[in-house]
């Protein structure tokens, strides 16, 4: 009789993680896309991590990291008008992020010294 | 237990700490940068000469046009031109006698141009047998200051600072002057300007850090300021980039750098000049092509 209300309580713990889970299935799809935008951005590969990442944005558009991470892959590409929303989408979805701040603060510094000198 | 426990919670943290670190990863990146100026229209650029004055140390224009030429052909897709540098102070200063007390109108211009036969060493203040004469070239437009302490004919004149330099900066917009040269070789970008660089010195308290023994015999670094007369130099130089095919300025930019160095240091004119010249080439080079400016930043999952 003691175990009853365990079970009950253990059935309530595994059908709220099953409706996470259920919610967490496009950031589980997402998640999948960045990572391998990471692995092959690391090997150089940036316009096909741009497509993975781009992915990850339409599947999951509340995952910042996506938009990190194309922020990084559209400055390294000289895209500094897609770099910069991306940068602030992420940085509206995780205002906190001090990862993402250095990331477009560093951004910044080159973007606005490109600004000054077409401004010449 | 409590020392299980707590090597159970060391564990666990340390998981976390690892699990959460490879939750981002830094990546190297090289961001371009695209030229301050258009040089689509041309193919070479010809570093033309310097108005050089300052340390007689440093022969400026010929070190700086050196310079940028090694260094555009290395980093730049502009065919460098390899020519006799011109002695622009020299040419300065005959366009400015030979435009005499009225600046009214510029002299005739000459048969040949001025970078045609221009001086072999390049050197500032020296008379250069082959160099374009006062005729041949063409005047310098009025230029400011006015002409009383313009030097006579033949007399080469010392630039000791800005004040000595600006009378004879009206070569740059001498659009005649500059055509001909661009007509000699095939209309190219020319690189042209001046550069002072002067010694100078500065005393005033300067912030360092000495070791102490203190009381107990332990060693110290403390930050000690000290009155202290510092030399070194200033460098300014100014590039004038003009159309060879209109002798026309398209673009122009100003630098200034300066070193100091301790008493103690004795550091050779040359090497300074060098020193401070490293500062301003990548922003010379970024003017005229495309730079990566290396960086890193972080990925994350």
């Amino acid at each position: 009789m003691r175990l009853l209300p365990i079970l009950g309580a253990s059935l309530v713990v595994v059908s709220v993680a099953a409706q996470a889970r259920a919610d967490d299935k496009p950031r589980e799809s997402a998640k999948k896309h960045v990572e391998f935008g990471i692995s092959v951005a690391q090997k150089g590969l940036w316009r096909e991590a741009i497509y993975r990442w781009e992915q990850a944005a339409k599947i999951d558009p509340n995952y910042s990291a996506a938009y990190n991470d194309l922020a990084v892959a559209y400055e390294h590409e000289g895209q500094f008008d897609k770099a910069r929303k991306a940068y602030e989408k992420a940085l509206e979805l995780e205002p906190e992020n001090q990862l993402i701040r250095q990331n477009y603060e560093l951004f910044k510094e080159i973007n606005d010294r490109t600004n000054r000198r077409g401004s010449r | 237990m409590t020392a299980r426990t707590a090597a159970a919670v060391a564990s666990l943290a340390l998981a976390l700490t690892v699990s959460a670190c490879s939750n981002f990863y830094e990546v190297p990146i090289e961001t371009p940068i695209q030229p301050k100026m258009d040089v689509t229209p041309f193919q070479r650029v010809l570093i033309a000469g310097f108005l050089a004055g300052g340390s007689e140390d440093v022969d400026a224009n010929l070190e700086t046009v050196r310079l940028l030429r090694s260094q555009l052909r290395s980093k730049s897709s502009l065919r460098v031109i390899d020519a006799d540098v011109l002695p622009l102070l020299e040419l300065a200063n005959e366009q400015r006698a030979d435009k005499g007390p009225d600046t009214s109108a510029p002299a005739s211009s000459g048969s040949s141009g001025a970078g045609s036969n221009g001086g072999g060493s390049g050197s500032s203040g020296s008379a250069t047998p082959g160099g374009p004469s006062a005729s041949q070239a063409p005047a310098a437009p009025a230029a400011g200051a006015g002409g009383k302490n313009a030097p006579k004919p033949g007399e080469a004149q010392h630039i000791r600072d800005e004040k000595d330099l600006q009378p004879l900066e009206g070569i740059f917009a001498n659009v005649d002057f500059w055509k001909k040269i661009g007509e000699e070789y095939q209309n190219p970008l020319i690189v042209t300007g001046s550069v002072l660089f002067t010694a100078h010195a500065r005393s005033g308290f300067v912030q360092r850090e000495q070791e102490v023994i203190d009381q107990v015999g332990r060693r110290r670094v403390v930050p000690v300021r000290t009155y202290m007369e510092r030399k070194g130099f200033i460098l300014q130089p100014k590039f004038v980039f003009i159309d060879g095919r209109t002798g026309t300025t398209i673009y122009s930019e100003s630098y200034k750098e300066e070193v100091l160095y301790s008493p103690q240091q004795a550091t050779p004119a040359l090497s300074s000049y060098f020193e401070l010249m490293d500062r301003l080439v990548p922003s010379f080079l970024s003017t005229l092509s495309s730079q990566k400016i290396k960086g890193s930043r972080i990925l994350m999952k």
